[in-house]
C-alpha cells in the first residue's frame, strides 16, 4: 500500500475517514455535516476538530431528534446540498427509520425521478461492550431496503476512498463504521495486519460495489467485512503457519453488493464460509450464500457454511457478549470443519 | 362531543384585491372542486385504479395559502393532496394521469394518488405518511436559508399530525434555527373517523406553537382571503428571517376519508352546518359584490373549468401505460 512519493502514514479507520471528511468538503461547499455532539467529535471522533476548521455553519450541533435531523437533511438535498450526518450509535437510526425507509430511499423512486437525494449518514455499529441497545449491527436491517446504497469499510484505506465516493454519490448511502475499529480515545481497537494502515495523501477514490481480496488462498473462501473481516485475518495468518490457506473477501459495500468477486474466489478454492456480526436470520450472508449456490454450487466440494450471532439481542457481560459475537475461535472452528468434511453439497454423499 | 362550527369571514371588500387575484382563486377552487368530483364518479364506476382521498371541502384553504405564495417558494402536500398539487400549479391532465397510473402521469405513473406533485412548479411530490413531510420541509427551507435567497416552504399537514413526533421535531428545529416554513394545518376535525376532541385536550391546535415559542394563529379556513392575507404575513415573517409561524385552517371535507368511507361518524349538526356554509358558493356570492366581475364571468369561468377536467380524463385515458421496464428505473440516480 505504501506509495512511492510519501511518507508512510499509519492510520487509523477514523483518522482516515475524517481526513475524507475535510477534502470533500473544502472540494465542495455544498458539503455540511450534521450530528449530536460533533463539537465533541461525535461518539467516536470521527467529526473531532471539524467545528474549528469549518465553523457552526457548516458543522451544526443538533438536538436529540433523530428523526428531525435526517428529515432535515433530505429536504436539504433535494435542494441541492450535501449533508453528512453523523450518528452517535449506529442503533439510534431506529427513530428516524421512516425517514430512511419510507421518505430517502423512496422520494427519487415514486416521484418518477424528480428529486435527487445526495445524503451521507455515519453510523457507528456493532457489539462492545455496552448492553443490548448499543450494540446492533445495523447492516442487517438496512440491507433489506431498496433506494439505499450500504458501506461498511474495515480498514483505514478502504474508509477514506469509500466515504469520499459516498459523500460524491448522489443517492442516500449510509456507512457504517464498526466500534470497535475507530481507536478513538479510551476506546478498545481490533488488532489486526488492517486495522491501522498506510493511506496515501494523494487524493483517491474506491468505487461502490466493489469488493476486495484482502488475502488471497486456494483452499476455502472466507466472505466478512467490519470486525469481522479482522477476526478472520487472524484466523487465517494462524492457519497458514500450518499450511491452510484461506482466501479472505471483503465486500466492502453490501449495496450494491459484488457477488462476482465471491463467485470467481469459490470458483478457486470450493469452499465457502461466510462470517457477519448480524443475527443469523436474515442476515446479508443470507443473500450471499444464495447467490452463490445459485451460481456456482457445482464448484462447491462441501456446504456452504455461516457464522453470525445467534438470534438474540446483545447481552453486556463481557463473558455473554463473547459467547455470541463471533469471534477468532469460531471462525477457525469453522474454517477447519468445512476442510474435514468433502460430502458433496447437491448429494450430502462423499467423505 | 364537541362541534366546532363555520365562522363569519371576517374580510375586506373584494374590491381591496386585484381582479385577476380573485378571477385565479375562484377558478382554482373551481378546479379542485371539479376536479375531485370527477375522480370520486371515475372512481366509482371503476375506471379509476388505487384508493383516493378527495379534498373537496377543503378548497379555500389550499388556494388561499398556495396564492400567497411565489412561483419559486415550495410546498409539501399530504396524502389528501391532490388540491394542493392544482393550488401550486401542477397541471391538470400530469395530475389526472398520474391518478391513472399513466405514464404521462407526474410521477410517471409510479406515485399514484398519495404521491402527486411536480417539483418543476414548486410541489414536492406528495409525502402519504402524516407527519413525515414537516421535517423535510424544514430541510428544503435550511438549503434555502443557507442559499440566502428568499425562497420559502410551506408545510401542509392535517390535524392527525400534530400528535406524530417528526412534527414537533420539525417544529422545534425550525423554530430554533428561524427556518424560512409556513406549517399549515388543514384541520378538518378527523383523523380517518377520530375526532381531534378524542385524541388531544387543545381544542386549537394552533396552542401546541406556543411550546416551540413560535407565533401561530387558527383562522376560518373555509375563506380563501382570510387564508390568502394570514400565509402571507407568514411568509413575510419567513421571509425576512423571522423564522416560522404556525397557521391553523378551519376547514371541512366534504366526503370521507377515503374511497369507501361515507364520513357517517361525523355528526348531522355538524354536517349541516359545514355544508350549508360551502368555500365555493359562499366565495361566488363575495366576488359578485365587486361590480368588476359580473355573473356571466363566473359562469365562463365554470364552463372553462369543466372543459379542461374533461380534456384531462380523455388526455390519461388515451395515454400509454408505463414500460414495465420502468419499474425498474429511478431507483437509483446515476
Amino acid at each position: 500500500m505504501r506509495s512511492d512519493c510519501g511518507e508512510e502514514r499509519i492510520l487509523t479507520v477514523v483518522e482516515a475517514m475524517r481526513e475524507a471528511l475535510q477534502e470533500e468538503m473544502r472540494r465542495d461547499e455544498r458539503v455540511f455535516l450534521m450530528g449530536e455532539d460533533i463539537r465533541l467529535g461525535g461518539s467516536f471522533a470521527f467529526t473531532l476538530g471539524m467545528l474549528d476548521l469549518f465553523g457552526p455553519e457548516r458543522v451544526v450541533n443538533t438536538p436529540i431528534s433523530e428523526s428531525g435531523f435526517i428529515g432535515l437533511g433530505i429536504g436539504a438535498a433535494i435542494q441541492g446540498m450535501r449533508p453528512v450526518i453523523d450518528f452517535q450509535y449506529g442503533d439510534f437510526l431506529f427513530c428516524a427509520m421512516d425517514q430512511i425507509v419510507q421518505q430517502a430511499a423512496k422520494l427519487r423512486y415514486m416521484s418518477g425521478g424528480q428529486v435527487r437525494i445526495p445524503l451521507v449518514i455515519h453510523l457507528p455499529t456493532g457489539a462492545s461492550g455496552r448492553g443490548a441497545q448499543h450494540a446492533n449491527a445495523m447492516e442487517g436491517f438496512l440491507f433489506h431496503v431498496p433506494g439505499i446504497k450500504l458501506v461498511t469499510p474495515a480498514c483505514p484505506y478502504d474508509a477514506k476512498g469509500l466515504l469520499k465516493s459516498a459523500i460524491r454519490d448522489d443517492n442516500a448511502v449510509i456507512v457504517c463504521g464498526h466500534k470497535h475499529l475507530y481507536g478513538s480515545r479510551g476506546r478498545q481497537l481490533m488488532q489486526s495486519t488492517l486495522s491501522t494502515q498506510h493511506v496515501p495523501e494523494e487524493e483517491y477514490t474506491i468505487p461502490l460495489g466493489v469488493a476486495d481480496v484482502k488475502r488471497e488462498g486456494t483452499d476455502i473462501t472466507v466472505v466478512a467485512n467490519l470486525l469481522m473481516l479482522h477476526h478472520v485475518m487472524n484466523a487465517a495468518a494462524t492457519l497458514a503457519e500450518e499450511g491452510i490457506s484461506v482466501e479472505v473477501v471483503d465486500p466492502r459495500t453490501l449495496i450494491p453488493l459484488d457477488t462476482d468477486t465471491i463467485v470467481a474466489s469459490v470458483q478457486k478454492t470450493s469452499r465457502l464460509l461466510i462470517v457477519e456480526e448480524n443475527n443469523e436470520r436474515g442476515g446479508w450472508g443470507a443473500q450471499v450464500a444464495a447467490e452463490v449456490a445459485s451460481q456456482a454450487i457445482r464448484y462447491l466440494k462441501v456446504p456452504i457454511r455461516r457464522v453470525a450471532t445467534p438470534d438474540v439481542p446483545i447481552p453486556f457481560s463481557p463473558v455473554l457478549e463473547s459467547a455470541v459475537v463471533p469471534g477468532q475461535e469460531r471462525i477457525l472452528r469453522a474454517i477447519l470443519e468445512l476442510l474435514e468434511t468433502s460430502s458433496d453439497p447437491l448429494t450430502g454423499d462423499g467423505r | 362531543m364537541r362541534i366546532t362550527r363555520p365562522q363569519q369571514p371576517d374580510r375586506k371588500d373584494p374590491s381591496s384585491y386585484a381582479e385577476e387575484l380573485l378571477i385565479q382563486m375562484y377558478s382554482r377552487m373551481l378546479l379542485i372542486r371539479r376536479f375531485e368530483l370527477k375522480v370520486n364518479e371515475l372512481y366509482h364506476q371503476g375506471i379509476m385504479p388505487g384508493t383516493i382521498h378527495l379534498s373537496h371541502g377543503q378548497e379555500a384553504t389550499t388556494v388561499g395559502a398556495c396564492l400567497a405564495l411565489e412561483q419559486e417558494d415550495v410546498i409539501t402536500l399530504t396524502h389528501r393532496g391532490h388540491g394542493q398539487a392544482l393550488a401550486k400549479g401542477v397541471s391538470v391532465r400530469s395530475v389526472m394521469a398520474e391518478l391513472f397510473g399513466k405514464a404521462t402521469g407526474c410521477c410517471r405513473g409510479k406515485g399514484g394518488s398519495l404521491h402527486v406533485g411536480d417539483l418543476s412548479v414548486g410541489a414536492l411530490p406528495a409525502i402519504g405518511i402524516v407527519g413525515a413531510s414537516s421535517p423535510i420541509a424544514a430541510g428544503m427551507a435550511f438549503a434555502f436559508q443557507r442559499a440566502g435567497n428568499k425562497r420559502i416552504v410551506l408545510n401542509f399537514f392535517g390535524d392527525g399530525a400534530v400528535n406524530e413526533g417528526d412534527w414537533h421535531e420539525a417544529m422545534n428545529l425550525a423554530a430554533l434555527w428561524k427556518l424560512p416554513v409556513v406549517f399549515l394545518c388543514e384541520n378538518n376535525f378527523y383523523g380517518v373517523s377520530t375526532h381531534i376532541s378524542e385524541v388531544t385536550l387543545n381544542e386549537y391546535l394552533a396552542e401546541r406553537a406556543a411550546a416551540y415559542r413560535m407565533p401561530a394563529v387558527t383562522i376560518y379556513g373555509n375563506d380563501p382571503i382570510t387564508v390568502y392575507d394570514t400565509v402571507g404575513e407568514a411568509a413575510g415573517r419567513a421571509r425576512k428571517g423571522e423564522g416560522p409561524t404556525m397557521v391553523e385552517c378551519l376547514t371541512y371535507r366534504r366526503g370521507g376519508h377515503k374511497r369507501d368511507d361515507s364520513g357517517s361518524y361525523r355528526p348531522d349538526e355538524e354536517v349541516d352546518a359545514w355544508f350549508r356554509r360551502d368555500p365555493i358558493t359562499d366565495f361566488r356570492d363575495y366576488l359578485l359584490t365587486d361590480e368588476r366581475i359580473p355573473p356571466a364571468r363566473l359562469d365562463e369561468l365554470e364552463d372553462e373549468v369543466d372543459a379542461s377536467v374533461e380534456k384531462a380524463v380523455e388526455f390519461a385515458l388515451a395515454s400509454p401505460d408505463p414500460d414495465a421496464a420502468c419499474a425498474l428505473e429511478d431507483v437509483y440516480a446515476e
